[in-house]
């Protein structure tokens, strides 16, 4: 007879930031996988570039406030903003750029206001909202899918080499154009006044270069499962956030469908997917509780529709998820579960009228 | 009451720094200070009329009502403004349009009105004045170099345009830092003001702290290494 070899099952293992960063860099992978497919080598060459600042600026600032450096190393932390922010980066942006959103998000979103578990706000988002508006061409100019380069004929996305060249020292090779291009949401955006109808008719990138946002979103899509799955986050506000965006992006769209996009569109164009799952969920600068999860994921739902829609940027993730980050304090304080014990749950200010 | 010349100068370049202490008039401060120039402007109009309105209800202490004192006030730093703006809109005229509304402004500049309650209300003429001026100075230097970090990240130059200040002879102060520079938009923009602003007032406690370990060094002596004494087996 087999004896039970487990002991104590109820026992789990402790969670760690560094087993959790870890699980998070894993879930990205098959979206930079998807990425890097589609798009070229920019993604691949952007993520490690920011991943090698980021780990260089996190050690720098950590021997400046004479913390231990292995310790603080070693979660992965900076590794996973770095990350996030590579994957939101256009593919062909120049290395300084780059460079300046990490140091501003290790250096300025998070040490300033005192390093991991300490930042109000996202510093991967900080960092892109802040390159968004000091270097609205170069952050707005995005790569075309291989799909449609040459419609599809043959793999199309540009070499290595010169993906790498374009990056580190601005050379552009010949035919240029052809591998760049507006974005999905940018199309739609700037419509020029045709409908929602003519733009998917006219415009190369939705006719022809959406699967591979499709794609994209689904590697996303993917990798939050698993991590929800794995228990790194609940399904909460990423539930939150797509089941309002899509509820929202279906209203308007029965009401006029000329003017608004699918709701469909809405969840899979973009960075709607990444940041449900990664972004959003971030467990320092979201709110706290299941219910203010909830409450937190409905804001960013709606305001990346209403930012979309009607805001002066085409994509509106980063700015969504800091609005609510800044909400998230508030929110926890009238969302407080009732703990054991207590009749009713202490919420909101205490004292007062 | 004695007067302190030397403390009434040391607070307002530094100790009391209407910018980086008291934290006062940052509406102009982080609106306007997106080059050298505008921050020289600025600050330059506001020392005149911090030093005027400092003067003049200093002068007027002993008839001022203390009941109606704020309104009055208001009054003479108003009527100050107005000449500051008139005499701006004849000499650097196209200084005054970039600057815009912020001339008008500064009557609601809380430094200036803070100036007139909390000093000048109470001291002598000549304390009253030497206050106005220093406050005025530290205010312009707070500007000044906010207006030459934000110029110097967002465009790569500092001392673009000087000329609309001190006429043509000013024309080519400019200095280009680098050459081909893409431009960084953030630092331009209000958002860069705060953080800049925000450097600037760590800066200077991280300087206020150095000085406080020395002299409190130069007192006791150097300090003692301590030693954890062990308290279990």
């Amino acid at each position: 007879m087999a004896l039970i070899r487990t002991s104590s099952p109820h026992l789990h293992k402790a969670v760690n930031a560094t087993d959790v960063m870890r699980l998070v860099v894993l879930a990205t992978l098959p979206g930079l996988a998807a990425m890097t497919f589609f798009f070229g080598w920019g993604t691949l060459i952007n993520v490690i570039w920011a991943c090698l600042l980021a780990v260089v600026f996190e050690a720098i600032v950590v021997k400046m406030r004479k913390r231990p450096l292995g310790f603080y190393l070693k979660d992965y932390s900076a590794v996973v903003t770095a990350l996030l922010l590579g994957l939101a980066l256009p593919p062909f942006l120049p290395w300084w750029v780059t460079m300046v959103g990490v140091f501003v998000a290790i250096v300025i979103a998070k040490h300033l206001y005192g390093g991991l578990g300490q930042n109000p706000f996202n510093p991967a988002m900080v960092a892109y909202a802040l390159l968004l508006i000091s270097f609205p061409v170069s952050m707005t100019s995005w790569t075309m899918p291989f799909l449609m380069v040459e419609d599809g004929q043959s793999w199309h996305v540009m070499g290595f080499v010169d993906t790498f060249k374009l990056i580190f020292s601005g050379i552009e090779p010949a035919m240029i154009d052809s591998y760049s291009g507006a974005t999905p949401l940018d199309a739609m955006r700037h419509r020029g006044g045709q409908t929602t109808e003519e733009v998917w008719a006219n415009a190369p990138v939705l006719a022809q270069g959406m699967g591979a946002w499709h794609a994209v979103s689904a590697a996303y899509f993917m990798g939050g499962i698993f991590l929800i799955y794995r228990k790194v986050l609940t399904i909460h506000t990423p539930l939150a956030i797509l089941a309002t965006l899509g509820l929202i992006a279906a209203v308007f769209y029965a009401i006029d469908p000329y003017q608004f996009a699918d709701p469909f569109f809405h969840l899979t164009a973009g960075a709607t997917m990444l940041g449900a799952f990664f972004i959003a969920t971030d467990p320092v600068t979201s709110a706290t509780s299941n219910k203010g999860k909830v409450v937190y994921g409905i804001g960013i739902g709606l305001l990346i529709f209403v930012i979309r829609d009607w805001g002066g940027y085409p994509d509106a993730v980063a700015f969504a998820v800091l609005l609510m980050n800044l909400s998230a304090p508030f929110i926890d304080q009238y969302t407080q579960p009732r703990s054991y014990g207590h009749a009713k749950a202490k919420r909101g200010m205490k004292g007062g009228a | 009451m004695a007067t302190d010349y030397r403390k009434i100068t040391h607070d307002g370049l530094w100790g009391n720094n209407p910018a980086l202490v008291q934290l006062l008039g940052l509406c102009p401060l982080l609106a306007v200070t997106g080059s050298v120039v505008n921050a020289i402007g600025l600050g330059v109009a506001s020392t005149l009329v911090l030093m005027g309105s400092n003067l003049t209800v200093s002068a007027f202490r002993k008839f001022v009502p203390d009941s109606v004192r704020l309104p009055i006030f208001v009054m003479i730093i108003a009527s100050f403004v107005t000449a500051i703006e008139l005499l701006m809109k004849a000499f650097t005229y196209e200084l005054y349009l970039i600057l815009g509304i912020f001339i008008p402004l500064i009557v609601t500049n809380c430094a200036i009105m803070g100036r007139a309650d909390a000093f000048a209300c109470k001291n002598p003429v000549k304390a009253s004045l030497l206050d106005g001026l220093m406050m005025g100075l530290g205010f312009t230097a707070v500007l000044v170099l906010l207006g030459a970090m934000r110029e110097a990240l967002g465009l790569g130059m500092i001392f673009s345009d000087m000329h609309l200040l001190f006429g043509p002879i000013a024309e080519n102060w400019k200095i280009i830092l680098v050459e081909d520079y893409p431009g960084f938009l953030f630092a331009i923009l209000p958002p860069g003001a705060f953080v800049g602003m925000g450097l600037i007032i760590a800066l200077k406690n991280i300087i206020d702290a150095r000085i406080q370990a020395r002299k409190a060094e130069r007192e006791t002596g150097p300090s003692p290494r301590r030693e954890r004494v062990r308290v279990t087996g």
